[in-house]
């Protein structure tokens, strides 16, 4: 049984924030000792979505927007996989908004990650729902003028259970964020601040270098509005680490032939088990 | 024998238990039974009636003529008097009516008098029973099998009033029972549940959300996993992970919703996961008449989806077939590795009728899932065989492989390519597939006269009032017959070109104003129609209707 | 004359800097051009090539033997040196490898000499136009409009370096250029523009993107909305609303993102609320190959959205048919108050061709808006039943106590709810009535070649520059061959064809997909027999050069 995870190498651009993503993922799954077998990566589409492509794991490449619920669909069949969704933040707060949403209610015991570099990569440019207001793109050519979705905001007031920031310019804290999300019993939401060389000139490594800082060490995690003051803070500073952790029930345990029995996919198939739904219409 | 009995009313009146009653009642007397629903689009309010046909004999549809009208208010009389046989008889309140050829009792004063006004609808139960001459017994145990405790008893006196307040007007004798009773969503949901189906979501439509209820009702005994999920795009996206993780998965909503799905139905072609999904059709455009039936999404199902990918699509003909279709379903879907789509409609979903237990011995589950032991090195997810369908795993259950499905056009391992050679591989290695099913489709039934001068053409829930029809006109001599499609896409033609060459004239019915069918004629037979009997104002045909246009267009 | 140069190499070489300058520059000295465009997913990396083609006559696509390549890596030489002709040339940078035929120049060195290694395609672009003739003054003016202050004065440099590099081999001579240099898309958004678009909502998806942004780029000027939103399935809802309160509103996308759309297209249906929709077809299913081309949403579109309801598809041939249909399409829309589905296709929406500049005075704008009866003081009918299935429409807050209702219930004249049968038989009648007028205005295909032909190959949308070529050429070698080539396409214009292919020996079908969609229309609407088809669907369009050589082979079986 192997936990190796390297597979081909990726076509990101130079510099591009996948690549320490890509690294910190690797070695998160090989600390955690998850056989190969055992993971699955599904992803929507965009640079991130390729992730699949990249690494010896299940994967489970979808559409765009779409990386959710399929991961749902997963863990549910069964429960034994770990399953962690990736995309970037065009693919999941945009086009994936409703499920995101959605899948924090549910609270199911899969690890998000959003590769968030505040714009759209493999479309070339446009403004992204993270892209900064004004911000002049290869569309808006004007600036843009919405306002930009606060993620971590969105998940906590929606109730998740564990929602953390990091940063692909370190991989030490992105590994340990990583595997702490995956441990995570329950929906787990980890933004990844990443630049992207080539279509975003404003939210570069260096932007996010000077502003990114690790929580304090005694910083109290299950404070539910320390954590929302945190997730607001996105100016000259912006805090990194885990914003907010509780245990909270998963979705999954809220069934009982889920919580007790073996997996669905294990379930043995045979039509005379539901004979006996006929008896309601002599 | 032959009757039909209509209660009518508002939306809240309780017309719903009594009719579930009294059709159950009526099928436990030993008939055959078909209840249609005739309801409006609201929580409250409206006119919406009931009509349930029983017989002696097997009855596959509703009639026009009826034989008792229960009124549970004025609206009621005045809209279906008309279609009163001469020897029929109305039922209503004396608040509601005391015309003269009415019969008016007291039945609120007596369902008061039993204990709760709202028994007012058992009273009548009671007096209509006693009406067709049958005992009360079985009527009274429905009640007891069927009514919560807390208004069992209310509703039993109230039933015994009834009975006891009118005379005997029709001589009716039970029979020998046997069958069950069943609707068109109850049985697909069935089917389901047969064939192992483990996962099932969907969002609330009109008319598919019984089958959600149904799974839903029996997911904690069976073990089925049944969601209400945020929209329609997530649902067959999430189905869609389920069967990739190894599980028999299925989702269904009405048109609006499945054309939701329409993005993930690509999808499912690309990556090759199999799942199952059915369109309970209602008439559009957009929201149109919710819960009214038609036919018309059928060129919508066989070509949605952008790109090109085999698909199956089986129209449902009665509950029956809806049954073993739904089993069947699974695997094809799991033999060809293509989404199979089941197309019902609100006339089949809602229409309750008697009809002989389903065997569950007859079903057979089929997965062909790859077992045997792997070649060395990486699993090929996609691997080009002569078929076209690739050996398929389940992820986490081989150590060392691990299962790629890609959305992107992809080479054997799953990894993105944009080779011009592999991409026409996979075109081609997809396309195999929908060759090879052609060869698993179900020519339509054929009904009537062997080689029909009047040759119908139809297809579904259809089925019930073509076939009644041609059983009156076969005995009045005239040539005719049906082919009635279940297997409708990819589509059999060998019967239809045999057929089509004796016949004088081809006649298609359908339940839409374009004429759906008649085009898939054409297209892949190139054969047409003559004649069109199209019906699109949202109610299902009744036989008496289907026999006048017949007979219009035949003399 | 008639040449062809192909640039190839990575993602973020450059190889569309040397294009545009090529192009601009060729056509300013008075030639057709003609660009193919190839590119993969990617932002960075992979191979990419485009074919310059130019020539004194009129081209229509591009040729399958290329005269020059400039090759930026090695693996474009192994890819494509089998598509010289023979005497072409193969010309790239001194540091790859040493093999005859080839001329290697300097470009990288000369490029740090400059001091910017970004100006290799400048370099390669000088020796590309020295070596062709090219009027020195013309290029030197393209780089002008291109690069700016510092860059430009290092482009110059490196224009200069490419020039002294070679010898001037073929001389073509400055004619007087008066045509415009345009891709589909861009020629797409123009149309509409002219038409005026005021409201364009879409969210981002390769090949459909470009539409939005070169209607964003004029966005200020002409006062037009384009918003970037979240979903698909808001933009066509949007655009709707937009359409009720009286703008010309487009969205457009690709297969998958039209996919989203189909709900909402059902609902334009029963609103009856005009809407221009476009799909830039790509190879799916789902993401498929994201930039390449296909035509394989054609049934899909035509039978989108649940329920029956009019609407009309159009698909688009080449960039001065994608400008004058786009047009046509807002017309159209309001006239019958339909939605309109322009059908473009990657191929179209990316190569540049030269073209004559548009007639904006031929484009009549009938927006067929009711002026509000003197006097009447009836509630509006939204859905007034007439003879032509056309109701008077109002806009919502210009007429003074009159409010517009739409609804997407079934619905009676004023369009409130209503389930009876009379009101269900009457609507359903009154939509598909409009069909009947719609039929009228339909444009039967273009027709190729000779009157009556013995072969009659059958195509639409944008195959139609490869028939022209492939009929022009068998013809001149005495081929009794003709086209048709659909442009609108449903309802589906049958008269032609009917008496085209009554008379034709054999129909054969040229179609970029797997599974024949137009002859399946072909088949359903007029029983037909088509005897063979040419089918292309490796996501590569087709050119002349192909449909000769299959239409031969099939001839030959």
């Amino acid at each position: 049984m192997t936990c190796e995870y390297d597979l081909y190498d990726p076509s990101w651009c130079p510099g591009c924030g996948n690549y320490m993503i890509i690294k910190a993922l690797k070695q998160a799954l090989e600390e955690l000792e998850i056989p190969s077998h055992m993971a699955v990566i599904v992803t929507g589409i965009g640079q991130a979505a390729k992730m699949p492509h990249y690494i010896a794991a299940n994967g489970f490449n979808g559409l765009h927007g779409r990386a959710l619920p399929p991961a749902i669909g997963i863990k549910l069949s069964n429960k034994d996989l770990t399953v962690i969704a990736e995309s970037g933040d065009g693919d999941t707060y945009g086009e994936g908004g409703n499920h995101f949403i959605h899948t924090i209610r549910r609270n199911i015991n899969i690890a998000h990650f959003v590769h968030d570099n505040q714009i759209y990569g493999l479309t070339k440019g446009q403004g992204s729902p993270t892209t900064a207001m004004g911000q002049v793109t290869t569309l808006q050519y004007d600036g843009v003028k919405v306002e930009p979705v606060k993620p971590l905001a969105l998940s906590l007031t929606m109730g998740a259970g564990f929602v953390a920031r990091g940063f692909s310019g370190d991989i030490p804290q992105l590994v340990e964020l990583m595997k702490e999300a995956i441990l995570y019993s329950g929906y787990a939401h980890l933004d990844i601040f990443q630049p992207c060389v080539v279509w975003n000139k404003v939210n570069t490594f260096q932007w996010y270098k000077d502003r990114v800082y690790k929580l304090p060490e005694d910083y109290d995690y299950t404070d539910f509005n320390a954590a929302y003051k945190k997730a607001m803070e996105f100016g000259d500073k912006i805090p990194t680490g885990i914003l907010f952790k509780v245990e909270k029930e998963t979705y999954e345990d809220r069934f009982e032939f889920i919580k007790n029995g073996p997996p669905l996919v294990d379930a043995e198939l045979n039509p005379m088990d539901a004979e006996k739904l006929l008896n309601d219409f002599y | 024998m032959n009757y039909t009995v209509l209660i009518g009313g508002a939306a809240g009146q309780g017309m719903d238990t009594l009719s579930e009653l009294l059709t159950k009642s009526l099928k436990r007397y030993g008939f055959f039974v078909f209840k249609h629903s005739d309801y409006m689009s609201r929580v409250r309010g409206g006119h919406n009636f009931i009509q349930i046909r029983f017989s002696d004999k097997p009855v596959y549809t509703y009639e026009e003529n009826i034989d008792i009208i229960f009124a549970l208010n004025k609206e009621t009389i005045d809209l279906h008097k008309g279609r009163l046989k001469e020897d029929g008889i109305i039922l209503a309140d004396k608040e509601v009516s005391e015309e003269n050829n009415i019969l008016a009792l007291d039945l609120e004063d007596t369902a008061k008098n039993a204990g709760n006004s709202r028994a007012m609808t058992s009273v009548g139960m009671g007096s209509i029973i006693k009406m067709l001459g049958l005992k009360s017994d079985k009527a009274l145990k429905v009640m007891e099998d069927t009514l919560k405790e807390s208004i069992l008893d209310v509703n039993m006196n109230a039933f015994s009033k009834g009975y006891e307040m009118v005379e005997k007007r029709f001589n009716l004798d039970s029979m020998n029972d046997g069958r069950i009773l069943i609707d068109g969503n109850t049985a697909v949901a069935m089917g389901a549940a047969a064939a192992g189906c483990r996962y099932y979501c969907g969002y609330p439509m009109t008319p598919s959300t019984t089958v959600l209820s149904n799974m839903e009702k029996w997911s904690h005994g069976l073990g089925i996993f049944t969601e209400q999920v945020e929209d329609e795009v997530a649902a067959l996206n999430m189905a869609l992970g389920a069967s990739y993780a190894g599980v028999r998965a299925m989702t269904g909503s009405s048109g609006g919703g499945i054309a939701l799905m329409s993005e993930a139905l690509s999808l499912a072609g690309i990556i090759e996961t199999p799942v199952v999904i059915i369109n309970v059709q209602r008439p559009g455009p957009a929201t149109g008449l919710p819960t009214r039936t038609e036919q018309a999404d059928l060129r919508f199902v066989m070509h949605s989806g952008h790109g090109e990918f085999p698909r199956m699509v089986i129209s449902l003909r009665n509950v029956e077939d809806a049954f073993y279709q739904t089993t069947r379903a699974f695997n094809l879907a799991e033999k060809y590795q293509i989404p199979v789509i089941l197309l019902s409609d609100q006339y089949l979903a809602d229409g309750a009728t008697t009809t002989v237990p389903f065997d569950f011995k007859k079903v057979k589950i089929e997965r062909f899932l790859h077992e045997e032991k792997l070649p060395e090195g990486r699993y090929k997810r996609y691997e080009l065989t002569e078929s076209g369908v690739s050996p398929r795993i389940i992820p986490g259950k081989f150590e060392d492989k691990v299962v790629l499905v890609d959305s992107d056009e992809h080479d054997e391992y799953g990894n993105i390519t944009e080779s011009a050679q592999v991409r026409k591989d996979m075109v081609d290695k997809r396309n195999k597939k929908g060759a090879l099913l052609e060869s698993e489709i179900q020519e339509p039934w054929l009904i009537g006269v062997e080689s029909p001068e009047n040759l119908i053409v139809c297809w579904g829930s259809v089925y019930g009032p073509v076939k009644e029809a041609i059983e009156l006109l076969v005995e009045e001599e005239i040539s005719i017959g049906a082919l009635v499609y279940g297997d409708i896409y990819p589509f059999p033609i060998k019967l239809l070109q045999e057929k089509s060459k004796s016949a004088k004239r081809i006649i298609d019915i359908e339940n839409n104003s374009t004429a759906q069918l008649d085009g898939l004629m054409r297209q892949f037979a190139l054969i047409k129609s003559d004649i069109k009997i199209l019906k699109y104002d949202g109610r299902a045909f009744s036989i008496d209707e289907v026999y006048r246009r017949l007979k219009e267009v035949i003399e | 004359m008639d040449y062809t140069i192909l640039i190839g190499g990575a993602a973020g070489q450059g190889i569309e800097t040397v294009v545009l300058l090529l192009e601009k520059t060729i056509k300013r000295s008075g030639y057709n051009v003609f660009t193919y465009k190839n590119y993969m997913s990617m932002v960075r990396g992979g191979h990419n090539f485009m074919q310059v083609r130019f020539s004194d006559k009129a081209i229509s696509t591009y040729s399958t033997k290329v005269d020059m390549i400039f090759a930026m890596t090695a693996e474009t030489v192994a890819f494509h040196k089998n598509n010289l002709k023979d005497g072409g040339l193969i010309i790239l940078d001194e540091n790859f490898h040493n093999e005859e035929n080839f001329m290697h120049y300097p470009f990288q060195k000369l490029a740090k000499e400059i001091g910017n290694e970004k100006v290799v395609p400048t370099i390669g672009f000088g020796v590309i136009g020295r070596y062709f003739g090219l009027d020195k003054d013309i290029a030197i003016n393209t780089l002008k409009e291109t690069f700016k202050d510092k860059i430009l004065q290092l482009n110059l440099e490196a224009l200069d370096k490419g020039f002294d590099l070679t010898e001037t081999n073929k001389q073509l001579d400055k004619r007087e250029d008066k045509n415009i240099i345009i891709n589909g898309n861009q020629a797409l958004a123009m149309g509409a523009i002219a038409a005026g678009v005021k409201y364009y909502c879409g969210y981002p998806m390769t090949p459909s993107t470009s539409v939005m942004s070169y209607i964003s780029g004029k966005s200020k000027e002409m006062g037009i909305v384009v918003d970037q939103i979240e979903d698909e399935v808001g933009a066509l809802n949007m655009a709707l609303g937009a359409s009720y309160a009286g703008t010309r509103a487009m969205t457009g996308s690709s297969g998958g993102g039209f996919a989203l759309m189909v709900e909402a297209l059902s609902l334009a249906g029963i609103l009856e609320q005009p809407v221009v929709v476009v799909n830039a077809q790509r190879p799916g299913p789902a993401t498929g190959l994201s930039t390449r081309t296909e035509q394989a949403d054609l049934r899909f579109v035509i039978h989108a959205g649940h329920g029956e309801f009019p609407r009309m598809v159009i698909t688009l041939r080449n960039p001065e048919d994608s400008f004058y249909q786009a047009a046509r399409a807002f017309n159209i829309a309001e006239k019958y108050q339909i939605p309109v589905i322009l059908m473009t296709e990657e191929y179209l929406t990316d190569y540049m061709t030269t073209t004559k500049p548009f007639d904006f005075s031929k484009i009549t704008i009938e927006r067929n808006i009711a002026e509000p009866e003197e006097g009447n003081t009836e509630r509006y009918k939204r859905y007034k039943y007439t003879e032509t299935g056309v109701s008077p429409r109002l806009l919502p807050g210009k007429t003074k106590d009159t409010v517009v209702l739409v609804d997407s219930h079934e619905h009676n004249e004023y369009g409130n709810i209503d389930e009876s049968i009379e009101t269900r038989n009457s609507m359903m009648r009154k939509r598909m009535k409009k069909l009947d007028g719609l039929k009228d205005e339909l444009m039967e295909p273009d027709q190729l070649g000779v009157d009556n032909p013995e072969i009659l190959l059958v195509g639409f949308g944008a195959t139609h520059g490869a028939l022209a070529d492939a009929v022009q050429r068998l013809s001149s070698e005495g081929m009794s061959v003709g086209a048709l080539v659909y442009g609108d396409i449903w309802p589906f214009p049958d008269k032609l064809i009917n008496s085209l292919g009554k008379n034709a020996d054999k129909i054969i079908t040229v179609e970029q997909n797997m599974t024949g969609q137009l002859e399946s229309l072909i088949l359903e609407k007029t029983r037909l027999q088509i005897y063979d088809r040419i089918l292309k669907y490796d996501g590569r369009a087709i050119n002349g050069d192909e449909i000769i050589h299959r239409l031969n082979a099939i001839l030959e079986s």
